[in-house]
């Protein structure tokens, strides 16, 4: 087989930790296949009743920024303060907006 | 009837209790590390029904003893555990096999016992069913993974499901006081749960590619206190501690 | 500038000494010196290994648990020290090395892992011990290590924090049981103690003089505290925990010292600590064995999951 030593891919494992929280990223775990890699994520990472709910996804399918675009991809809303609604004055006395 | 009650009890907490023993046996074992603490996983959660299992039986005793006694300080004659728990972990397919056929098995009893008339039963039965469906699943993708594996794990698939075949007639196995808990709705009929137990065994075989062994499966006497070769050793190993130091609280 | 760092350019190296020392974390993309990543990959390895051979002196009492309470926790716990190997493996993979590849050099003697590991559990007792004093000693290591610069190495090292706080205290709890047991028990608890004392004390490694690979691992805050800072922390606040066991540290020397504020103590056999890092330790060859045979083992296992694993996904694909 000559694969012998092969751990597997890495997935990365996502957990909520109450019902309609966001998921965070957990950790990785190896594991041969979708089934596997849940249960592997679930003997791993919710030993302590950490989740209410988990996603794994494979780490090879998962596309990042470089960190060489971080400023082309991040830096341009610097500036774009008229998104925050602090930017806006509006009068004394107005109400529920 | 209070005696009918202590023998279940005890059957399922000594099963429970032995399995677990087969499995910490396993830690660091793995054969990756993420399979390690699944096992490790389904070994806790033995420990822990044994312990629920042991803790009412003490109860129901007449003498005053803990479920630590029932676990550590008994003769061998005196555990009913189901024989097929004590066979050893041959090799990583025996682990899966014998996981398997236990976790069926448990899934259909303890389905039934969540309706017992007996209140801890039923509570006892409602919380380990959630322990033993996931047991199930797990035990279940192994036996594919492996039965459609390679070659050779399908053969060490094979070699286990023949070997460990043999013991799986005591699980179905009624003695006397259990005929009567039956009759007054405190269990379900065990021999009726072999039929549900070949057909859903039947359907991983066939989508593993097991062969269903040809011998007849004859029961082996577990519940005459009865034990493999293999019991023996066991005991010298987890009762070493309390039979060096009878009176040391630990 | 240290030899290591000249193939580097001037100005990233700058860039990236000043984000360490405004504490912002090194992620994995991020420009990072090879001299690093070489550390990094030398040291979460090692840490990583350490856990999962730590997973064997207390294996060899698994089977021997003398209550069902002792077992499982037990069990929870050498679980534990295998997830935690798992996380720190998961940290060290970010560096671009496999996990495959990380077991190879442990296999080939090229990895190393914690010594203190090699030493023999020999009684129950040793059970509490090794919670109470080689995971009190790691935990001292690894809250520093929380706030190490690596991101990944970082927030392995809050998760394991988190769950090794009740690995001290069952092991102590054990020791209480053991120091107010029997006689035997009681015999059993100092013997353990006896043992355990000076390769806790190890863990920590050599003397901040002799430690060649420090200073760079402390400007790049990939270490926080030294060697000797950590060890005398965990001195201080272990002797008195030993007193309250009535039991005592096999040193005749170690007293309070009201003028430095700290425990004096007598220094560590040297020869026997770098004895035992050269692989002459009393289970060396035992413990790497162990690991070797589990893994050829496991190896059919491993094949039919990747078998298995091509096959569902060329079914899945069609």
């Amino acid at each position: 087989m000559g694969n012998t030593d092969n751990q597997g891919p890495l997935w990365e494992v996502f957990i909520q930790t109450k019902p309609g929280a966001p998921y965070k990223h957990a950790g990785a775990v190896h594991a041969y296949d979708k089934e596997m890699a849940i249960e592997n994520a679930r003997d791993t990472y919710t030993r302590r009743h950490e989740g209410t709910a988990m996603w794994v996804v494979k780490s090879e399918d998962i596309v990042a920024v470089q960190p060489e675009d971080a400023d082309a991809f991040f830096d341009p809303s610097d500036d774009k303060i008229y998104r925050h609604p602090t930017f806006y004055e509006i009068p004394d006395g107005v109400k529920h907006i | 009837m209070k005696k009918d009650l202590y023998n279940f009890a005890i059957r399922m907490g000594d099963t429970s209790w032995i399995l677990s023993h087969r499995l910490c046996e396993l830690c660091s074992y793995g054969p990756f590390l993420e399979e390690d603490l699944a096992m490790t996983n389904i070994g806790l959660d033995h420990i822990g029904q044994s312990e629920e299992w042991l803790k009412y039986a003490a109860e129901l005793s007449d003498e005053n003893i803990d479920a630590d006694f029932l676990a550590y300080r008994r003769k061998e004659k005196e555990y009913r555990n189901v024989q097929l728990v004590e066979f050893p972990n041959e090799d990583f397919a025996y682990v899966v096999v014998r996981q398997f056929f236990m976790d069926v098995y448990n899934y259909l009893l303890y389905s039934k016992l969540t309706n017992s008339k007996d209140t801890t039963f039923a509570a006892i039965a409602q919380k380990s069913l959630k322990e033993v469906r996931y047991h199930l699943r797990h035990s279940s993708n192994w036996m594919v993974r492996l039965g459609d594996g390679t070659s050779e794990s399908h053969e060490r698939l094979q070699n286990a499901v023949n070997d460990l075949w043999f013991y799986t007639g005591d699980l179905f196995v009624m003695p006397e006081s259990e005929q009567n808990l039956a009759k007054d709705g405190i269990i379900p009929d065990l021999a009726g749960l072999e039929s549900d137990w070949n057909k859903m065994v039947m359907e991983v075989f066939n989508e593993a590619g097991m062969q269903k062994p040809e011998y007849e499966v004859l029961a082996s006497g577990s519940f005459d206190g009865q034990h493999t070769e293999y019991m023996g050793f066991m005991l010298c190993e987890f009762q070493y501690l309390p039979n060096m130091l009878q009176d040391a609280k630990w | 500038m240290d030899d290591k760092l000249k193939n580097e350019d001037p100005e990233l190296l700058k860039e990236f000494q000043a984000k360490i020392d405004a504490e912002v974390k090194i992620e994995p993309k991020d420009y990072m010196p090879e001299a690093y990543r070489q550390h990094l990959i030398r040291q979460i390895s090692q840490h990583a290994h350490s856990e999962v051979i730590g997973m064997q002196p207390e294996g060899n009492w698994i089977t021997r648990c003398p209550s069902i309470r002792a077992k499982k926790i037990l069990m929870a716990k050498i679980q534990d020290e295998g997830g935690h190997g798992l996380y720190l493996y998961s940290a060290a993979e970010t560096l671009g090395v496999s996990r495959d590849q990380y077991l190879k050099w442990l296999h080939e003697g090229k990895a190393k892992y914690a010594s203190v590991f090699n030493y023999s559990a020999l009684n129950w007792a040793d059970i509490g011990a090794i919670g109470w004093l080689v995971d009190g000693a790691a935990i001292v290591n690894q809250v520093s290590l929380q706030r190490t610069s690596y991101g990944p190495y970082s927030r392995a090292m809050v998760k394991i924090c988190k769950e090794e706080s009740f690995h001290q205290r069952q092991g102590y709890e054990i020791m209480v049981h053991m120091a107010q047991g029997t006689p035997e028990q009681k015999e059993m608890a100092q013997d353990a103690l006896n043992r355990w004392w000076y390769p806790s004390l190890m863990m920590f490694g050599p003397h901040d003089g002799d430690s060649p690979r420090s200073s760079l691992a402390m400007q790049w805050k990939i270490k926080r505290e030294t060697n000797d800072e950590l060890r005398q922390k965990f001195i201080d606040k272990t002797v008195p925990q030993a007193e309250f066991l009535g039991l005592t540290v096999p040193d005749e020397n170690c007293k309070f010292n009201e003028a430095t504020g700290h425990y004096d103590w007598t220094d560590i056999n040297w020869d026997e600590f770098w004895a035992s890092i050269k692989g002459y330790g009393p289970n060396n060859k035992r413990r790497m064995k162990h690991h070797q045979k589990v893994h050829a083992e496991g190896a059919w296992v491993r094949e039919a999951s990747i078998a298995y694993g091509k096959k569902k996904e060329k079914k899945e694909v069609a």
